[in-house]
């Protein structure tokens, strides 16, 4: 702890005014603050304040991702051996082994590519650096397929930093959830890689190894809207051992991370607790309608459970991490109903409709971050209107 | 009894240091002080020059855009020194106090044989009309204006704050006479807001008045919030506040004549020995009464609570309007890893530290801003300790573009910066909420005035 606190203060005075690396501040900064909370006092109003910062309230959405991202890699392995028809001979640790392999570099290049914008930006600006990125650097990864290529990872984060971020201003000035635009983007721009059966399970074996016979390797929400037939069973889909982006698969492991984030009170329960009843709404009114559907593929997946709807695909990674992040989503108190409950509505709507985007989830948050503000701005109009209500009725008296 | 008004929203943060209830003494200070600061949205002038020999209740400063408005010497001496700042800007008016005191005579009179006219000049002249604030904006009130209503709150729910029925012990009879004199000033009624969770003290039972009570977390006690319970302000509106402690001092004037400026202050903290309560004048230096009664630490004086009080040094003066100094621990040490540190000994609302085990310890809390200001990302923080029906944040965000139109119909008319005091505390993003709201307060003021 001296020893930081000694490099600290010994390369501070390169950093400050007049020093040689002067314009390289921010950076000084953000990795000073990193070691050390600064022990600055209150100047004004209050004397005495809450102990929570950014920092920290960002490190638990980090922790509450753990047990999505160790299952994700471990499931990746199992993916990977089964595919390969080698599973029986893998033990937990080849498969956890694996998929960590596969997976940390994406998570480092998201968060070296990423951070490394934030700094350009913030030296640029003289900002000081804010801590939003930590959290979007680890859910990037955490909804990409397996398969993509770290490039890919790289451009996509690169396009999400600048455009869905820092063009608005920064953290907390964002319209879109930046990991989602990063996932949009790599959607649209690299469809090849980002959908169909072929990238959620790698299938590169050394040589003479190939993929088993019948292996399929679509998704269940792909098995659906093709009509194909789905090969995992509820309690696979719940635990997680299906394909899928890759810590979006375990139901288990989002539920953990959920619980810790209700807990500590950084996730909003409204967002999550709307977004569910709105997903059961759309379900309910698609077992009820199913019978009139105009496909066969579309009536088996109308007819699916309205819970088992929210047990596969991303729904509920989104609903509990994409979803709730707060400067993206409403901010009323209202508004966060209702924003959570369409963005659950819509979800279950859109992978049901149009076969071409299986993930709704993605598509629905990213369409009610730009209506959030429209939503808040009737919920605060309704507070305007009753202010001025009270008027009239004063003065009239 | 009138029912009990719930207060769900708020927080109270259970401090170490309550003051015991018993009175100790202290050498009696030499020196007094006036602080225009106290006094915002208001522009002062200089009445009195240095060397001048006052008598209490004599004024020392006057209104420029009111002349009538004064404020007047709280004890009987000779004007000391006058300390100026930046721009020769008066900080401080030091009045050394004689040993004898000597009350300027503003004769005794019964309020309620008084005309309006009457009980208004009274007050004026005594230099004690800066006792009677007005919502909007919280300031020295316009005496040419008949309020709404008049408010005064009959118990501080702030961390560490006076005991309102240990104060009024004694005094009930200066407290309903002072009650007497406001009722003479509205057309409407004099309400009294009085803590729900204990039977209100005889005092506060005055005919003519009507009485409220409040239970729930800080901050119930503010009139702010009980006024927004019971009749929200509405644009164009003006409700007059009067402190409990204030109210005393005015019945005081009207029963002897005297401004006998005489208050019962908590001295309380987790850094004072004995936390006790104290009987000084107002603007007292508080030199004698910390001296010996504070640990020998770094540490950070506090006229008034924690939430809204002035720092002062441990020579400094007790502030216009407060009843209360806070000692607590200065901090100021790094924190290695603070983020992720349990941190078992600091506050917060949120559960993402470990203070949650023990929620009703009391806590040493120092002054640390535990982490660095940001864009507002976190939302409902506010919500949660804001016991108003008005969007805490959006109403910042309109004061922060400046935009007037939108303050208003956000109800800016209807708070002041201690309503929001818990929002800057419990604030993840370190906002300074009362800092940007005097801002907002300040640029109505500038365009609608008072």
């Amino acid at each position: 702890m001296k020893l930081f606190k000694n490099i600290l203060d010994s390369v501070k005075p390169h950093f400050v005014e007049g020093g040689k690396l002067e314009k390289y501040y921010p950076v000084y900064d953000g990795f000073a603050t990193f070691l050390f909370t600064p022990g600055h006092t209150s100047h004004s109003g209050a004397h005495v304040r809450d102990a929570i910062d950014l920092k920290r309230t960002m490190v638990m959405v980090i922790f509450a991702m753990v047990p999505c991202l160790l299952f994700g890699m471990w499931n990746a392995g199992n993916l990977h051996y089964t595919a390969l028809g080698l599973a029986d001979s893998m033990t937990f640790m080849d498969n956890f082994l694996w998929g960590a392999l596969k997976i940390l570099p994406m998570v480092v290049v998201s968060y070296g590519v990423g951070l490394g914008v934030e700094f350009i930006f913030c030296i640029i600006k003289k900002h000081q650096i804010q801590e939003g990125f930590l959290v979007s650097g680890m859910l990037i990864p955490l909804i990409m397929p397996i398969d993509i290529p770290l490039w890919m990872v790289a451009v996509s984060v690169i396009f999400a930093v600048v455009i869905g971020k820092e063009v608005f201003g920064g953290t907390g000035m964002n319209i879109l959830n930046p990991a989602l635009t990063a996932r949009a983007f790599a959607f649209f721009a690299y469809p090849t890689y980002m959908s169909g059966d072929k990238v959620w399970i790698n299938t590169s074996g050394a040589e003479g190894q190939t993929v088993v016979d019948g292996f399929s390797g679509a998704t269940v929400l792909g098995s659906y809207a093709t009509g194909g037939e789905v090969e995992y069973s509820v309690m696979d889909m719940f635990l997680g051992f299906i394909p899928g982006s890759i810590g979006e698969t375990s139901t288990l492991a989002v539920l953990i991370g959920a619980a810790l984030l209700l807990y500590t009170g950084i996730g909003s329960w409204r967002i999550m607790l709307a977004g569910v009843i709105g997903a059961s709404a759309m379900g309910l009114i698609f077992n009820a309608v199913a019978p009139y559907a105009i496909s066969v593929e579309q009536q088996i997946f109308m007819a699916v459970p309205f819970w088992q709807q929210m047990i596969m695909g991303g729904f509920a990674f989104g609903i509990v991490f994409m979803a709730t992040d707060p400067v993206s989503a409403a901010q009323t108190t209202r508004g966060k109903w209702i924003y959570g409950f369409l963005v659950g509505f819509f979800a279950i709507m859109i992978r049901v409709f149009n076969p071409a985007y299986p993930e709704g989830i993605m598509l629905a948050i990213l369409f009610m971050n730009v209506m959030a503000p429209l939503i808040d701005h009737y919920v605060i109009q309704a507070n305007i209107n009753k202010r001025k209500k009270r008027l009239v009725t004063v003065k009239a008296a | 009894m009138p029912e009990v008004i719930k207060i769900k929203k708020g927080v109270d943060i259970k401090l170490q240091g309550e003051a015991e209830k018993i009175y100790a003494s202290a050498d009696a200070p030499t020196t007094y002080a006036i602080k225009p600061s106290d006094f915002p949205g208001i522009r002062l002038k200089l009445k009195a020059r240095e060397g001048d020999e006052v008598q209490a209740g004599d004024p020392i400063f006057f209104s420029k855009d009111r002349p009538e408005i004064t404020i007047g010497a709280p004890v009987s001496g000779e004007i000391a020194e006058v300390v100026r700042g930046e721009k020769r800007r008066i900080l401080e008016v030091r009045i050394l106090a004689d040993q004898e005191m000597k009350y300027r005579d503003f004769k005794s009179a019964d309020p309620a044989s008084l005309s309006r006219d009457e009980v208004k000049a009274k007050i004026l002249e005594a230099g004690v009309w800066p006792f009677v604030r007005q919502r909007p904006y919280n300031v020295i009130a316009n005496p040419n204006r008949v309020p709404r209503d008049i408010w005064v709150s009959c118990f501080d729910s702030a961390p560490l704050a006076p005991d309102a029925d240990f104060v009024v012990h004694g005094q009930e009879e200066d407290f309903q006479t002072g009650i007497k004199a406001l009722m003479q000033l509205t057309d409407g009624k004099v309400h009294l807001g009085v803590d729900g969770k204990t039977n209100p003290s005889k005092a506060f039972n005055i005919e003519g008045t009507e009485m409220h009570r409040f239970d729930g977390p800080h901050p119930a006690g503010n009139p702010g919030v009980q006024i927004h319970a019971v009749a929200p302000i509405n644009k164009g509106e003006a409700v007059w506040t009067v402190g409990l402690q204030e109210v005393i001092i005015l019945g005081r004037l009207f029963n002897t004549g005297n401004y006998n400026a005489q208050k019962s202050i908590a001295v309380a903290g987790a850094q004072v020995t004995k936390p006790r309560y104290f009987k000084v004048i107002s603007g007292a230096n508080l030199k004698s009464i910390l001296e010996s009664n504070v640990a020998n630490e770094a540490n950070r004086v506090i006229s008034g609570n924690v939430l809204t009080g002035t720092q002062i040094s441990s020579e400094g003066y007790l502030s216009y309007y407060d009843s209360q100094v806070t000692v607590i621990p200065k901090g100021g040490e790094d924190q290695f890893f603070g983020w992720l540190n349990p941190n078992f000994n600091k506050f917060s609302i949120s559960h993402a530290l470990f203070n949650w085990v023990m929620p009703n310890k009391r806590l040493n809390l120092d002054a640390n801003l535990n982490g660095e200001e940001r864009a507002f990302v976190v939302t409902g923080e506010y919500e949660k300790v804001f016991p108003f029906d008005i969007y805490p944040v959006q109403l910042l965000k309109s004061i922060m573009i400046k935009d007037i139109e939108a303050m208003e119909n956000l109800g800016i008319y209807e708070v002041v910066e201690e309503d929001m005091a818990l929002c800057e505390v419990v604030c993840t993003s370190k906002i300074p909420v009362q800092e940007t709201l005097r801002e907002g307060l300040d640029l109505m003021l500038n365009e609608l005035g008072v």
